[in-house]
């Protein structure tokens, strides 16, 4: 459906409140849960993607430098990426306001 | 007419389960439900029957395995009591939100504490509000046939819901009865396989059991009570097609020589048989006395209610579980909520009997509507109290 949750009727609800359309996950932005999020030094990068499967929400993708990179829509700022990283490349910093 | 023959009613309700085609079965033994899923396991175990017997570690796995096999498009069966559907209870309420036709026999069986094996409705009436529908029988004939009744129902397109059969422990699930078979093809017919309108398969993938925010959990809400609601002209078509079948056609509320009855015992289950014999009695006497049997219990059936009882100058209403602190046993809090929108109502007198098993005879009914009448008379509107105790 296309217009927001808060706007559907009881009446418009599937049987059992079954989701029909998959990875819709993708549409719920959970970027705003967080305090803090990852910022990359790009010098002590080595590639090896352990930020990209260690990520729970899938946030990290690899963009076209060869780089992964979160994507503050989803990362939810836990701070897993910075503590895999073997280089060090990955620091938390304190969110500014939007 | 199919084959009569006298058989234990939970081997009954086990045989009906089979006659059914149900896929899956889970459960986790306790008694007195055990009959039931022993003579299913021992069908598994002997080919008699083509499905999965699932032996869990628990009655919350029990029902589980059911909502996940249910889910991806099988027909499913557990059946439990007392402590078991407590510990069952917080998956009640995931089965019928997700919309899952599931039935479940409940040989009712007293909550402990004190321990107890014995019977009494206070195991169901713990989850009183989980969103099945909810049915009581009286005698083994309709422990069997509300298998059937059961599964046709909750697996309606404009149902799927959860349905729970109740029958009273050892009363009904402990005893042999004379039960009329019905034939496997007029089975088949009445109950072709299960079509599921959504299930978990990876060809066509869907979510179920999804978060839902305060802003949607409301709408989600009103969409179940609504379809709970509106089932009853479900129940009803069923019961009617089950009628023309076998020729036992069942009422969401039955009544018993209530024609120009004063008095009217209330009750549910297995009450209602010995309940007849005292009002049979009672009329031989020549005192106007009639007997309403509540069959449905979710949906409640408001306007069948009001229909069979209005016209009393009382309700003698007996219940098998005991609200505590509350104003009385469940049944009878329904049954004042029923009518206390009407202007002419009938003196509601509630009696709490047979808890954890204890035998009611006919005779005691004659003492409670006696006592019942006489309070009234003496001018006490109404009344409530644990019949029988010692002071």
């Amino acid at each position: 459906m296309t217009k927001p949750e808060s706007e559907w009727t009881w009446k418009e609800l599937t049987v059992g409140n079954v989701v029909l359309e998959p990875g819709n996950a993708s549409q719920y932005r959970t970027g705003d849960w967080k305090t803090l999020k990852p910022v990359l030094n790009r010098e002590l990068c080595i590639h090896c993607g352990l930020c990209y499967i260690f990520c729970p929400d899938m946030a990290y993708s690899l963009n076209a430098e060869g780089y992964f990179i979160s994507d503050l829509y989803y990362c939810k700022g836990c701070g897993i990426c910075a503590k895999e990283c073997p280089t060090g490349a990955i620091t938390m910093v304190v969110e500014e306001e939007k | 007419m199919g084959k009569r023959v006298g058989m234990e009613v939970s081997i009954a309700a086990a045989e009906a389960v089979k006659q059914a085609n149900v896929d899956v079965i889970s459960a986790y033994p306790i008694t007195p439900q055990t009959h039931v899923v022993e003579h299913l396991s021992e069908l598994v175990a002997n080919g008699e029957m083509d499905a999965e017997f699932f032996c869990v570690e628990s009655e919350h796995s029990a029902l589980s395995v059911c909502v996940g096999s249910e889910a991806t498009g099988a027909r499913s069966f557990t059946c439990t009591s007392s402590q078991g559907l407590a510990l069952m209870s917080e998956i009640t309420y995931i089965a019928s939100g997700l919309r899952l036709p599931i039935v479940m026999v409940i040989s009712n069986r007293t909550l402990s504490a004190p321990l107890s094996i014995w019977n009494d409705h206070s195991d169901v009436m713990s989850i009183r509000d989980c969103g099945w529908i909810q049915l009581f029988t009286e005698n083994g004939q309709e422990v069997y046939d509300h298998i059937f009744i059961a599964y046709r129902l909750a697996e309606d397109r404009e149902v799927l819901l959860p349905v729970i059969v109740n029958m009273d422990g050892f009363i009904l699930s402990h005893v042999i009865e004379p039960i009329e078979l019905i034939e496997q093809e007029k089975i088949d017919r009445f109950l072709p396989p299960y079509q599921p309108l959504h299930r978990l398969h990876p060809d066509r993938p869907v979510t179920m059991g999804a978060f839902a925010l305060p802003s949607i959990f409301a709408e989600a809400k009103k969409a179940q009570e609504v379809v709970l609601r509106s089932s009853l002209s479900q129940i009803l078509q069923t019961w009617k097609a089950f009628g023309d079948m076998t020729g036992r056609y069942y009422k969401p509320v039955e009544t018993y020589r209530t024609e120009d009855a004063e008095t009217l015992l209330i009750t549910m289950g297995s009450f209602g048989e010995t309940a007849s014999v005292a009002v049979d009695r009672m009329r031989e006497e020549g005192r106007p006395v009639g007997l309403v049997k509540l069959r449905l219990w979710r949906p409640f059936p408001f306007d069948e209610f009001k229909k069979a009882t209005l016209s009393a100058n009382q309700l003698v209403v007996i219940d098998r579980a005991v609200s505590v602190g509350g104003p009385g046993g469940p049944v009878a809090s329904e049954v004042k909520a029923a009518l206390y929108g009407e202007e002419q109502r009938p003196r509601v007198y509630n009696f709490v009997a047979g808890i954890s098993g204890r035998d009611v005879t006919p005779q005691d009914y004659v003492k409670m509507v006696d006592k019942a009448e006489i309070e009234i008379e003496e001018g006490n509107r109404e009344g409530y109290e644990i019949y029988g105790v010692r002071e």
